[in-house]
């Protein structure tokens, strides 16, 4: 199995007397779409700046494809494209003249790639960068970034100003990207776009990996709502470890249940003889609520 | 107009520190100069004597103003401080008009207190009594300062006064300026342009072409005379063309767009030029047009000089105290008035140099070094382009306007040799501003903020040269301005050990500011 193109373990930064990473740790494996989801502030744009070799580590062990981003950041940097959060372009060039710009300056770009790019996005490359939208200058860094011939795409909330239809074409060429090998570790708010892209996601919350894995699995921490009526409600229900939040009356309960207790708590409301039965996976919303909100401690496993 | 008054008190709250700071430097510039003269001669003969000299000196006519009664306190406050004054209180009023108008427009941050129960002409009208404030506290200050001395108390007011109406019409000026470009830079130049204009249409109107004097508004106020017949109707010129100025800035607020500009930004090019890939292409991109800018500026300035070198001589020939000087100084006039002019030239390109300096930390505070560090440029790349960019510019802008003082003297004289000796000459300052350049560029590499210290070093020059044998400074003291070691071509002759070792300091500078730049956090 290749490096990871990008591996962070126990990272530290401290900005006086704030710790803004403590203790991070973050791998985005060969070929796959990773998530960096987390709160504002809660330090995902630190954590790129350390990739990027732009913030020195005050501890732990950063890795972009197996290199030191501090130490060989330019050499490392030819095999990724960054987009960042916020797009500051020079404000006296043309759109056009800043992609061919960061292009020759990461070792050259595709010319049709860009002009096909251009043309996706539907971007005027003749205007100045002082009068572009900040949707208009995100397309600009991503057309920038998607002509590269690179393995690594490090994009900070890179849709946040694009609207749906943009969003959409944003979405295709991520997809094509990953087709062919390539990695990209995507922070984002946009859960929408976060669960239709991403292999794998990590939250993380007050400079810390809270929780990272596949949505899959990160859904099996979390709890299902359930709504039943039955023809009793079962003694067993109430005393039950993975039973939350019950609510009944007369003949209906309605619950939330670890969905890793799911199997046993049904076996417990079939005593009861079920009439009718509702069960809620989980919504994004919902999870993530839940990693980003104070009750981040109760389902801890 | 609503929110005026609102935004009138949290602008004031902005700028206290700006304001104390601009105005403090203000009275200082006139209140140093009252007592340092004051105490300076022994006898009314040596004043006399001084004043003979400093008032057949073309040199210092152009750089200060007419010659008027420069053997009394006073005259020699007016003579000194007024010209330096206004283009102070035009920089002031500049930045404090830009900052609140085009800045905050063109950063969208206006956008949000539009949005609010604000009026169309408020900001606009809340800047303007920012700069009423900011000029009102300079004109006190001057005035209250001189008064103190003592001197006489209507003069002091005038010069108070006259500062502070120079400074509400290049404020207006600025004003004007925001509302045509969609750039804060573009309109800082602009303005920068109408103040450079001001000092040296007087410049040259004082050497003896009268009428040009009256189409600058920094000559107006030096015919004010104060101290030496005291006349207040020039002052009603500064008020209308300062008034003049607003109505303009008002009529062009009230029609456009906001946002926009007058000058239309016109579509550019959809591919970067072949030169445009590397560090250097860009940071020379971004550079290139205060390189002509100044380039041009500086030659402009050198032919100015160039052309009254030769006539030194003539103007002074049959001065007593002149014939002292000559004995004193050791050299000829001419050639002293052009070792003076090139020490001008190049504190004048010490101004881009630094300002070229600073522009890394502009690049990273605006978040467009990021850009460039993420791609597969190294930092020791990035910092390298924009040193040298500083450097070939200085050496253009320095070189230009030794171009200029050379050609014009050799077409005065006839000595087509002048063209490439007094480019040389000016050149040879080279080590001087670079290593102002090189301090810019340590503050720089220790912490990005530091980085608009380096123009302290520039004052620092500055001052000793123009006070440090009227203040007696120390040598030690004197020593630390780099100015101070070159040899002054063409009295003295050329000394290549003192060039190598300025030249050497400079490079090490720069070394030391290379080395921490690449052990901190950048962004």
């Amino acid at each position: 199995m290749t490096t990871p193109p990008v591996e962070v373990t126990g990272l530290v930064k401290t900005f006086g007397s704030t710790r803004a990473l403590d203790g991070l740790d973050l791998t985005v494996a060969q070929g796959e779409v990773h998530g960096f989801l987390g709160p504002n502030g809660s330090g995902k744009s630190t954590t790129i700046r350390v990739l990027l070799g732009l913030l020195r580590p005050d501890a732990g062990d950063v890795r972009l494809f197996g290199g030191d981003p501090w130490r060989d950041a330019a050499d490392l940097h030819r095999r990724l494209a960054y987009v960042p959060g916020d797009v500051n372009l020079w404000p006296n060039l043309t759109g056009g003249e800043v992609i061919d710009l960061l292009g020759r300056m990461r070792g050259g770009l595709d010319p049709t790639r860009r002009a096909a790019l251009v043309d996706r996005f539907g971007l005027d490359p003749t205007k100045k960068c002082r009068s572009y939208s900040k949707g208009n200058r995100q397309k600009v860094a991503l057309v920038a970034a998607l002509a590269a011939d690179v393995q690594l795409l490090v994009l900070d909330e890179p849709t946040s100003g694009l609207d749906p239809i943009m969003e959409a074409v944003f979405t295709d060429c991520v997809d094509e990207f990953r087709a062919e090998g390539h990695s990209v570790l995507l922070s984002s708010h946009i859960l929408a776009e976060v669960e239709r892209l991403c292999d794998r996601v990590s939250i993380i919350r007050e400079g810390r990996c809270v929780e990272s894995g596949t949505l899959a699995e990160l859904r099996h921490l979390t709890r299902t709502t359930v709504t039943a009526e039955l023809e009793r409600v079962p003694d067993g229900l109430a005393g039950h470890a993975g039973v939350h939040d019950l609510a009944h009356t007369d003949h209906r309960v309605r619950f939330e249940v670890d969905t890793a207790s799911l199997d046993p708590v049904l076996g417990v409301l079939r005593e009861g003889g079920i009439t009718s039965l509702t069960a809620t996976p989980p919504t994004l919303e919902e999870m993530f609520l839940r990693h980003y909100g104070d009750r981040v401690e109760e389902v801890t496993p | 107009m609503t929110g005026a008054g609102l935004l009138l008190r949290a602008f004031l709250r902005r700028d206290r520190w700006m304001i104390f700071w601009w105005v403090l430097a203000g009275v200082l510039l006139y209140w140093t100069q009252a007592i340092s003269v004051a105490g300076l001669y022994a006898t009314q003969e040596e004043f006399d004597t001084a004043a003979e000299l400093m008032g057949s000196n073309p040199a210092l006519i152009a750089m200060a103003g007419p010659d008027r009664a420069l053997n009394t306190v006073g005259g020699q406050v007016a003579w000194q401080s007024t010209a330096f004054g206004a283009i102070l209180a035009g920089l002031m009023s500049m930045f404090l008009a830009g900052r609140h108008t085009r800045a905050e427009e063109e950063s969208g941050r206006d956008e949000l207190l539009r949005a609010g129960v604000v009026g169309r002409r408020a900001t606009t009208s809340a800047t303007v009594g920012v700069l009423l404030v900011a000029n009102a506290l300079l004109a006190v200050g001057i005035a209250v300062s001189l008064v103190t001395v003592p001197l006489a108390v209507a003069d002091s007011v005038a010069l108070g006064v006259g500062v502070a109406l120079c400074g509400m019409l290049f404020g207006g000026v600025a004003l004007v300026a925001a509302q045509l470009t969609a750039s804060t830079r573009t309109a800082y130049a602009l303005t920068g342009v109408v103040i450079a204009a001001a000092y040296a249409l007087r410049a040259v109107g004082d050497l003896g072409r009268p009428t040009l004097t009256w189409l600058s508004p920094i000559g107006w106020y030096q015919q004010m005379y104060a101290f030496s017949g005291l006349r207040w109707w020039p002052a009603v010129l500064l008020l209308l063309a300062g008034v003049l100025a607003l109505v303009g800035a008002y009529a062009v607020l009230d029609r456009r767009d906001w946002g926009a500009g007058v000058l239309a930004t016109r579509p550019g090019t959809p591919h970067a030029s072949a030169a445009l890939g590397t560090p250097v292409g860009l940071a020379w991109r971004l550079q290139r047009g205060a390189v002509v800018g100044w380039g041009l500026g500086l030659f402009a300035i050198g032919l100015s000089y160039g052309s009254i070198g030769n006539d030194a001589g003539d103007l002074i020939g049959d001065s007593e105290a002149a014939r002292q000087m000559m004995v004193a100084g050791g050299g000829d006039l001419v050639a002293g008035f052009y070792a003076m002019s090139m020490t001008i030239l190049a504190l004048m390109a010490a101004g881009f140099a630094i300002s070229s300096a600073t522009r890394a930390r502009g690049e990273e505070e605006a978040g467009h070094g990021e850009a460039v560090l993420a791609t597969a440029r190294s930092r020791t790349e990035w910092l390298a382009a924009h040193v040298s960019v500083t450097v070939g510019g200085t050496v253009l802008v320095l070189g230009l306007g030794g171009l200029g003082l050379g050609l014009a003297d050799a077409l005065v004289t006839g000595e087509g040799s002048s063209v490439w000796q007094f480019t040389w000459q000016t050149l040879a300052w080279l080590p001087a501003v670079l290593a102002l350049t090189g301090l810019t560029r340590l503050l720089y590499g220790v912490r990005g903020r530091l980085a608009t210290l380096g123009w302290l070093g520039l004052a620092f020059a500055v001052v000793v040269l123009v006070l440090g044998e009227i203040l007696r400074f120390p040598d030690w003291l004197r020593g630390f301005s780099p100015f101070e070691h070159l040899a002054r071509m063409p009295v003295e002759d050329f000394d290549p050990g003192s060039f190598g070792v300025v030249l050497g300091v400079a490079a090490l500078l720069s070394f030391a500011g290379w080395f921490t730049f690449r052990r901190r956090d950048f962004g």
